[in-house]
């Protein structure tokens, strides 16, 4: 593929991640954020692969078979403990505004200045040939790209201006500087890097999946056949099985602890998993989404290796490369794209998420302590101070990617990717002790924190950076074969004599060993000041103090309101800090028009600043604008105590005005259903009266008629008072079913409940309606069983619904009407059915309402009192059986009810 | 004597009808009868009434309906509409009267009171 189109595609790229973070910050300030989620969150966390586990882990298994999983492993693992340790640290963070593992190490051992400076250079020596991998990953597979083939080209010749790692470094430092510099304050979400990172571990993870299909599925037959034919090559036969002894075992081990340390302590890892969270839940999330999201990463991994060993067998091609050899070798340049834009992907968010924590680390823990060390330049500060930090983070940022970019061309090339991985993984395995015994264990010092990384660092330099360097030839081979000074007990590869581990292994076991060792020893005989004593404290039982931690202040002296705000005003702006202070005041009751500042205001200042230019230095410029009193022991233990005490006491408040609020929202709710109960009974009312008075109406005006007109007719004096007898009939059993629904549903009606003969009710039922049926010379027909159709239930009120039903059918009815029962399991299902209009589908649920006749316009005038289905209905409910209508395919309508038998 | 004055009973009860149908015959009036909305909408269009005595809830089109259309046809307007409704509530009433009747009176009625009202009203 051509130079150009390459350039091209990796810049459209780069541009689409531009617009996803512009377009997420856009969301953002509209309140919708994207990255408040549980998706995008683990999806982040992938940033964890990289270029390395893209091109590198097929490479490693091409060579070593299925122990690459290890690396995979080891975070999923770890995955189940996020809930314990990952949140507790998130809890930690969020409090302290932490915004580096090296502001997380320092802040718990007392806002130690020596210790950020250490952990921030160890991590800066350990990460930096890591992100050069990066680079090298890039510059390797756009010159395989451009050379259709994995051809081995020595890039470290280009320079610059020729060199396309050049323009691709340049071009994401200066997207980093962009969505990574918007604000001083470091403990702020990056938006858009975010959402742009969690886009690309989605395109790495479809990219490596549509290779590993194509592989399987296109160059071979199916997995079977792959693995059939790899199987049958000699030099495979090692792959499919773990290597055994010493250090295939410990070898195994190491891999997974180191990987298991990689997840949690990595800077990257820490910017987005718990510096970039934007709410605890999302860990439940990442808990089962990111194993899976590695385990379907690391699906192909080893069908790749085998594919590329049988078809690149003796032509030199390096493993490393078959992801990318592969399509292109089977004339599949799109899908080469595609791989590649997933490398691609893969190596540009790692590059922008460490790059970013790299600079914030430099920045906060490095470069601001130091200046603001010098008197003079720390009484010169005011708002300018702002600009000043972002430029140093650029600057950072610039010098970080630099850095990366001449170690890549002096040394990175001679090394395999895998290989640079693991020394960066042993790197920040160092910090293990001190932040996971830091979180548990309040014994744990400043010293021996401190002394215990040095220590180890100190091995890992030697059994790990001091090789490359023998073969980069800045040392003579001599170290490695007699060891350094000559002492054969130092060399680094075999330390304290000959053991038998892989180097890997070896420079971990060694390192952590002096490095835990130191830890808990210098710990176990340190004597620790109040502020590490109280950040022990604040640390270990972060749970107990989430939430009232806000208030908790050890810090005693003298300070003035007007410095500090002076102070915030610096560094955060006039506006913003003033805002800042007055929620923080108006949260825990502080007056602010006070000359004295409160001392929980100090504190809070510190903890403000500490996210902006770090804990360490942040404690500084407190310190400078204020007089501050030495606090014992004993007061700090006193003081969290007190703390922990209140925090009892506000549970046990909240608690009661808990209950108060419910209680409250109950009588609420009980007033307002008593009000719109009143309201039914109300409507109920009205539409009684409303009922009552057509035909009070027509009985008046018949009789005043009657009355008035002695001189009428006799048959027409006939018609006129049947008419009235029929009207005040129709009266009299309007107001017997309104006191019966009313009785029944105030629940005064008491069920007299006795075995009783469906039958029976039935036959009676049919004689109280034989004249209406004559009437309308309707056939009834019986579906009844010849048995007996025994059940419990109140004869008096059965023979009402039965009734009720019967006469409604009657009235629609045309010729027929059959009446049926049946018998299911432990109920009697009774249908009574007509063959007239049927009812509209949308009525058949609401005919069962009070007068619902009445009061629906659309229907005809109601024949009856509107009451008698609803009365049926409440006289189910009364039973606990039910009751309904449905149309019949035949037409007509039929109403169905069930009685249990076995009721009691 | 002039000629007898055109009177349209709208009721979807039958007794109701049936008296009022008596009555007004009796005092003179020349009655027509509709049993629902839309035969009382045809009968006005067509023998345009004097006197409309109009029931309010009916199935097809309420008596407000028939109200509004006689109020707001021209050729129509001139005819007193008197409500008859078992619809007693204020609000019920208040509406009657702002969509133009000339009288609103609750069932049950007096017959008598109610010839008497019809009387007034036309003469007026």
């Amino acid at each position: 593929m051509s130079n150009v189109g390459l350039i091209l595609v990796s810049l459209g790229y780069l541009t689409l991640l531009f617009s996803i973070a512009y377009w997420a910050e856009q969301r953002k300030r509209q309140g919708k954020s994207v990255i408040h989620n549980g998706y995008v969150y683990a999806l982040s966390m992938a940033v964890y692969c990289t270029a390395w586990t893209y091109y590198g882990s097929v490479g490693r298994a091409a060579v070593r078979g299925i122990d690459f999983v290890a690396i995979y492993l080891g975070p999923t693992l770890v995955a189940a403990l996020f809930w314990p340790i990952l949140r507790k640290m998130i809890r930690i963070a969020k409090t302290q505004r932490i915004n580096s593992i090296a502001d997380f190490i320092s802040t718990r051992y007392g806002k130690n200045f020596s210790i950020a400076i250490v952990v921030t250079l160890f991590c800066v020596a350990g990460i930096i040939p890591y992100i050069a991998l990066q680079i090298k990953a890039i510059a390797e597979s756009f010159d395989i790209m451009h050379a259709g083939r994995a051809a081995v080209i020595d890039s470290s010749t280009n320079w610059f201006f020729n060199d396309t790692a050049f323009y691709s470094t340049a071009l994401i430092g200066f997207f980093i500087i962009l969505y990574g510099t918007r604000s001083v304050d470091a403990s702020e979400k990056h938006e858009g890097l975010v959402a742009a990172i969690a886009f690309e571990s989605v395109i790495k993870l479809v990219a490596f999946l549509a290779v590993g299909a194509f592989v399987v599925w296109g160059l071979f037959d199916g997995p079977a056949d792959l693995f059939e034919q790899a199987s049958q090559q000699p030099q495979n036969a090692s792959l499919f099985t773990l290597q055994g002894g010493a250090s295939g075992y410990l070898g195994w081990t190491a891999m997974i602890v180191l990987s298991m340390f990689a997840i949690l302590l990595l800077p990257r890892q820490f910017q987005v998993q718990v510096v970039e969270n934007t709410s605890e839940q999302h860990v439940n999330k990442a808990i089962w989404i990111f194993p899976l999201y590695l385990f379907l990463i690391s699906l192909f991994v080893l069908p790749i290796a085998l594919a590329g060993n049988l078809i690149f067998a003796e032509t030199g091609t390096s493993a490393d490369h078959y992801v990318l050899a592969l399509p292109l070798q089977a004339d599949k340049p799109l899908l080469a794209l595609l791989t590649y834009i997933g490398g691609f992907s893969a190596a540009t968010s790692m590059m922008i998420v460490s790059t970013i924590a790299l600079s914030i680390m430099l920045s906060n823990n490095l470069i601001m302590p130091a200046l603001l060390s010098l008197p003079a330049f720390r009484n010169a500060v005011d708002t300018s101070i702002q600009k000043t930090i972002l430029y140093i983070r650029r600057f950072s940022i610039i010098g970080v990617l630099m850095l990366a970019y001449f170690y890549d061309k002096w040394i990175a090339h001679q090394q395999s990717l895998v290989s640079i991985g693991l020394v960066s993984f042993a790197a920040v395995a160092q910090f293990a002790p001190a932040v996971l015994g830091g979180m548990y264990w309040k014994q744990a010092s400043k010293n021996g924190a401190l002394w215990g990384i040095i220590a180890g660092f100190m091995i890992w330099f030697f059994t790990l950076v001091v090789p490359s360097m023998v073969s980069g030839d800045i040392l003579d081979t001599t170290v490695l074969t007699d060891g350094l000074f000559g002492w054969s007990w130092l060399k680094p590869f075999h330390l304290f004599g000959d053991s038998g581990m892989d180097y890997i292994t070896h420079s971990l076991f060694w390192s952590l060993l002096l490095n835990t060792g130191l830890f808990c020893l210098i710990s176990l005989y340190d004597k620790r000041n109040a502020q590490e004593v109280y950040q022990a404290e604040l640390f270990v039982d972060i749970n107990r103090f989430a939430g009232v931690q806000e208030q908790a202040s050890t810090w005693r002296g003298t300070a003035y309101l007007p410095d500090l705000k002076t102070l915030l005003a610096n560094f955060l702006g006039k506006d913003r800090a003033e805002s800042i202070l007055q929620g923080y005041a108006r949260r825990n009751q502080i007056q602010l028009d006070q000359k004295q500042a409160d001392p929980r205001l100090v504190s809070f200042s510190e903890r403000v600043l500490s996210g902006v230019i770090g804990s360490a230095a942040a404690r500084t410029m407190v310190q400078s604008v204020t007089k501050e009193e030495e606090v014992s022991m004993d007061e700090v233990l006193n003081i969290l105590h007190e703390n922990q005490q209140m925090i009892g006491m506000n549970k046990e408040l909240r608690r009661k005005s808990q209950e108060l609020e419910r209680a409250t929202r109950e009588l609420t709710r009980a007033n307002e259903q008593l009000r719109s109960l009143d309201e039914v009974k109300d409507e109920f009312l009205y539409t009684v009266t409303h009922e009552l008075r057509t035909p009070l109406t027509s009985i008046r005006a018949l009789s005043e008629i009657v009355f008035d007109n002695p001189d009428l007719p006799i048959e027409q004096q006939q018609e006129y008072l049947g008419a009235v007898i029929r009207e005040t009939e129709r009266l009299s059993h309007l107001i017997t079913q309104v006191l019966n629904l009313e009785k029944y549903e105030s629940g005064r009606q008491k069920l007299h409940l006795n075995a009783i003969d469906m039958g029976e009710v039935w036959r009676h039922t049919a004689e109280a309606a034989q004249p209406l049926l004559r009437e309308k010379n309707l056939t009834l027909h019986w579906h009844l069983p010849n048995t007996m159709m025994l059940l419990t239930a109140d004869e008096y009120l059965i023979r009402q619904v039965a009734y009720n039903l019967l006469s409604n059918a009657i009235k629609f009815a045309q010729h027929d009407i059959h009446v049926r029962a049946t018998h299911n399991y432990d109920e009697w299902q009774f249908t009574v059915e007509d063959d007239g209009r049927g009812i509209p589908e949308e009525e058949l649920v609401l005919i069962f309402d009070k007068f619902f006749q009445a009061k629906n316009q659309t229907l005809q005038k109601p024949e009856g009192s509107g009451l008698g289905l609803a009365i049926c209905r409440k006289i189910m409910d009364m039973h606990e059986g039910r009751i309904w209508a449905e149309n019949r395919p035949e037409g007509g309508a039929r109403f169905i009810f069930t009685l249990r038998t076995d009721r009691n | 004597m002039a000629e007898a004055h055109k009177i349209l009973v709208v009721d979807d009860d039958p007794y109701i009808l049936l008296s009022l149908e008596f009555l007004m015959r009796k005092n003179g009036f020349d009655v027509m009868v509709a049993r629902n909305g839309t035969e009382a909408l045809d009968l006005v269009e067509k023998q345009r009434p004097d006197v409309v005595l109009l029931d309010i809830m009916m199935p097809d089109v309420d008596g407000y309906q028939i109200c509004t259309h006689i109020k707001q046809t021209k050729h129509l307007q001139h005819a007193h509409v008197v409500f008859l409704s078992a619809k007693t509530k204020e609000t019920d009433i208040k509406k009657g009267y702002d969509l133009g009747a000339s009288l609103y009176i609750g069932k049950p009625f007096s017959t008598r009171d109610l010839v008497k009202q019809v009387k007034t009203l036309i003469e007026a």
